[in-house]
């Protein structure tokens, strides 16, 4: 009979509390699900156009498609070309979708569309194995022009960033200096960055980006340079030597040698065009749910049915609370302890003028009718049953009579839990007897009010979206009705019951 | 009528329905003692081992065909009352002062005719009035008549003493008067007058109807100052023997004084209401932590009651 400490009780709720909450921060993070309704993201919606002269021979056109470029989340993908078989082959890191036709003849144009979300923390993952520096061999005098390039370079830096940056200005166009005209012409010069940097021992590459701006056609692939630094990529502009990656450019092409092949078509070229647009946050989380790890813990992944019934199902822990704050904080009188709730869920299906007239009419008429039953002397089980039947026969009239005179929303009535309806009838019949009408007035408007708060509350968007896209934040829930189960404060009619107490102070 | 602020009450030392069932009744009142209290027909037999007396039972109804046998047992009676024995708050408690012809008379004076009666019985025995809507047995019990003394400030119905007892000790009573609002009920919630008992004598404080402060009776109209209550000591001990009998920490004792029985136990209630601070015009959370507090608890209920009453004075 000793109090017990109460220390570990608010810890766990403490926990319970701080993990829900966390369990949705980390969500919202990592799978993008919006805290409100109606956010909307940006999604880059890429398109890539391929032209080419069918020859009547067979055609196989493969084209390189980005792999998680950095800086961007793909979220779909799709090819668009009447008669072609479609396929998206990966190798070693290597992407490549693939179109192929038998007979093709005349000039073919084929698509590829990629959307994109814009992801600050998307990378590229690294490769398994580290890149190597591809030995390249120089003739004379292109060699003696290169070391002595290098070794410029190389005394003006020291790390392979530098370097990099160094040998890109010693190439630029604007500052050619003499004997690097030897080597460089506009044809070759990433290709020949690429290799001195390969020479001069440094994993290099060259990689094709995009500048994404809305609504334009026909743009190219821009070239990049990009080199190992031990650990990732690093992207370098070759002809600012700027490190890094403009915020709006995607790499199309980063692993992959050739951007297009197609054998056995003639004057085949790509073209891109780009359009921004946006899209509710909520319809691109449950895109991407499916494919991440946490999305398990989605219910999107039921079966629809089921879903409709969540929906519904995970308002209610929202009523509960809201009884308990009306029944332990604000002492209100309700008619049967949860009756409130399912009151609330049925206004959440017929709205609530229609559903408060209608619960209104059918406790109206079931109270009459009770009265003429408690006149029978019936035994209370074959009582209630009758009441049952007679709640049925209600609400069927009611909706007869509503359909009728052409209100739809008579129907709706059906949505009112019958047996809870003929319990309450039944009480309040039983409270009018003993306690008389006014009790009766109290507790039948303290239901209705608690069970309009409560479905004030439910039928917000925000709710149903919160309660069922973060189905953790229940935790949240249940942790603030065990904290209410200790409250030992005042309740607030207390505050007006036991005003009278004035005097003796 | 105003707000009262928080801060006020609990300078008061009112206690309030939260804590009250927090603190007291969770923490005081084991679960497994419930069914005696909540079953008068249970307490009857726990108390009386305890020399706690109760009303003289008559009959006990415990299936829906034994309700025929009432009609033989009532013939001869005069009074009685039906009472559900899992009922709360004295609902489904029918109590028959007369006989008029056939029909029976109620306390409040309305004839009911036997059938009445039987459908009432059957009632009980669905549970309609039960504390689940569990099935239910009634109790079929000798009617109570109140000494003059009394029974003379309340309107019709039987006027009751109630007794919270805290841990075996009494820490507050009070006088419950029926009236017109009430039916003849003594429950205060419907309208019944309760009157303050000073614990350290039986002597009257205050009295409120509907929360409200009054002075005189609203039925009969004699004043409520000065009433005292006879045997005091003894219905505190009888009080204090129930925790004994029940072992519940927290409850309420409702007593009766009986013209021929002298003091009777009507019924213990393990969820005592709050309304007994109104008419005593003060709070029970000081006396509830002054025993809290006792180092060394009283072992009998003479001792109980004797440290209660030089304890609870008016002033306390």
């Amino acid at each position: 009979m000793t109090a017990r400490s109460r220390i570990p009780f608010y810890f766990a709720i403490l926990l319970l509390i701080a993990a829900g909450i966390s369990v949705a921060v980390w969500r919202h993070v990592e799978l993008g699900i919006p805290w409100f309704t109606g956010e909307q993201q940006p999604v880059w919606m890429v398109e890539a156009r391929i032209d080419f002269e069918g020859t009547g021979e067979p055609v196989l056109a493969s084209m390189n498609i980005p792999d998680q470029p950095p800086g961007f989340r793909i979220i779909s993908e799709q090819a668009a070309s009447p008669g072609y078989g479609f396929s998206i082959v990966e190798d070693s890191g290597d992407r490549r979708a693939e179109w192929s036709k038998r007979d093709v003849n005349g000039t073919q144009t084929l698509y590829f569309k990629v959307q994109l979300v814009p992801d600050g923390q998307a990378q590229t993952i690294e490769p398994e194995r580290r890149p190597k520096p591809e030995p390249v061999f120089w003739e004379e005098p292109q060699a003696t022009a290169v070391e002595e390039l290098l070794q410029q370079a190389a005394a003006k830096s020291s790390t392979p960033e530098s370097l990099t940056r160094e040998l890109i200005k010693l190439l630029r166009p604007d500052s050619r200096a003499q004997n690097t005209t030897l080597l460089v012409s506009n044809a070759n010069y990433i290709e020949l960055l690429n290799q001195m940097l390969n020479h001069a021992g440094i994993p290099a590459r060259t990689a094709d980006g995009l500048a994404l701006e809305d609504a334009r056609r026909q743009q190219q692939l821009r070239p990049f340079l990009q080199i190992y630094d031990g650990a990732r990529w690093l992207t370098f502009d070759p002809r600012t030597a700027e490190q890094g990656l403009p915020e709006d450019v995607l790499l199309w092409r980063q692993e992959s040698v050739s951007l297009l092949d197609v054998v056995g078509g003639d004057d085949s070229e790509v073209s891109f065009s780009m359009l921004r647009q946006t899209v509710p946050a909520l319809q691109l989380a449950q895109a991407q749910s499916s494919d991440n790890g946490l999305g398990f813990l989605s219910l999107y992944q039921l079966p629809i049915e089921e879903q409709g019934m969540f929906r519904m199902l995970l308002l209610l822990p929202l009523g509960a609370l809201v009884v308990a704050l009306m029944r332990i904080v604000v002492g209100i009188k309700t008619s049967g302890t949860f009756m409130p709730i399912l009151i609330a869920v049925a206004f959440v299906q017929t709205t609530l003028v229609p559903g408060l007239i209608a619960f209104i009419s059918v406790v109206a008429i079931g109270l009459l009718m009770r009265s003429y039953l408690s006149s029978l002397n019936l035994l209370l089980v074959s009582r209630i049953s009758a009441l049952i039947i007679l709640v049925i026969f209600i609400t069927a009239g009611l909706s007869i009579a509503g359909y009728q005179m052409g209100f739809n929303t008579g129907m709706t009535v059906t949505f009112f839990p019958m047996v809870i309806i003929a319990w309450t009838i039944e009480r309040m019949s039983i409270l009018w007897e003993e306690e008389g009408p006014r009790e009766v007035f109290v507790q039948g408007a303290g239901s209705l009010f608690v069970a309009v708060c409560a479905f004030l509350l439910m039928s917000t968007p925000l709710a149903s979206h919160l309660t069922f896209n973060f189905p953790e934040l229940h935790l949240v829930v249940l942790g603030l009705i065990l904290l209410m189960g200790q409250y030992t404060g005042y309740k607030l009619s207390e505050l007006r019951r036991f005003n009278p107490m004035k005097v003796y102070d | 009528m105003g707000w009262i602020s928080p801060w006020k009450l609990n300078r008061l030392g009112m206690l309030n329905m939260n804590r009250r069932n927090v603190d007291y009744i969770a923490r005081y009142n084991s679960r497994v003692s419930y069914p005696l209290v909540d079953n008068k027909l249970k307490t009857k037999l726990a108390v009386a081992e305890y020399d706690v007396r109760t009303p003289k039972l008559l009959q006990v109804v415990r299936q829906q065909h034994e309700i025929s046998r009432f009609r033989q047992m009532a013939e001869d009676l005069k009074g009685f009352a039906i009472k559900p024995a899992k009922g709360s708050g004295g609902k489904g408690i029918t109590v028959i002062t007369g006989r008029d012809g056939d029909d029976y008379i109620k306390a409040s004076g309305a004839r009911v005719s036997v059938p009445y009666l039987e459908r009432h019985l059957s009632n009980i025995l669905a549970g309609l009035y039960s504390l689940a809507g569990t099935p239910d047995v009634a109790i079929v019990e000798d009617l109570v008549e109140s000494i003059p003394e009394l029974a003379r400030y309340s309107f019709q119905g039987v006027p009751d003493i109630r007794i919270v007892v805290f841990q075996g000790y009494p820490v507050m009573a009070m006088l419950r008067l029926a009236t017109t609002a009430s039916d003849g009920k003594a429950n205060l919630h419907q309208g019944a007058v309760g009157v303050g008992l000073n614990i350290a004598n039986g002597h009257s404080l205050n009295a409120v109807q509907f929360n409200r402060p009054i002075s005189l009776h609203p039925d009969t109209g004699l004043a409520l100052e000065n009433i005292a209550i006879d045997d005091w000591q003894e219905m505190l001990v009888m009080a204090s023997r129930c925790y004994e009998a029940t072992g519940l920490g927290y409850m309420g004792v409702d007593l009766v004084v009986d013209v021929d029985d002298g003091p009777l136990l009507l019924e213990l209630n393990a969820r005592p209401g709050l309304a007994i601070q109104m008419a005593n015009g003060r709070g029970l959370l000081p006396r509830l932590r002054q025993i809290e507090a006792l180092r060394k608890p009283h072992f009998t209920p003479e001792d109980r009651a004797a440290y209660a009453m030089e304890t609870f004075t008016s002033k306390t």
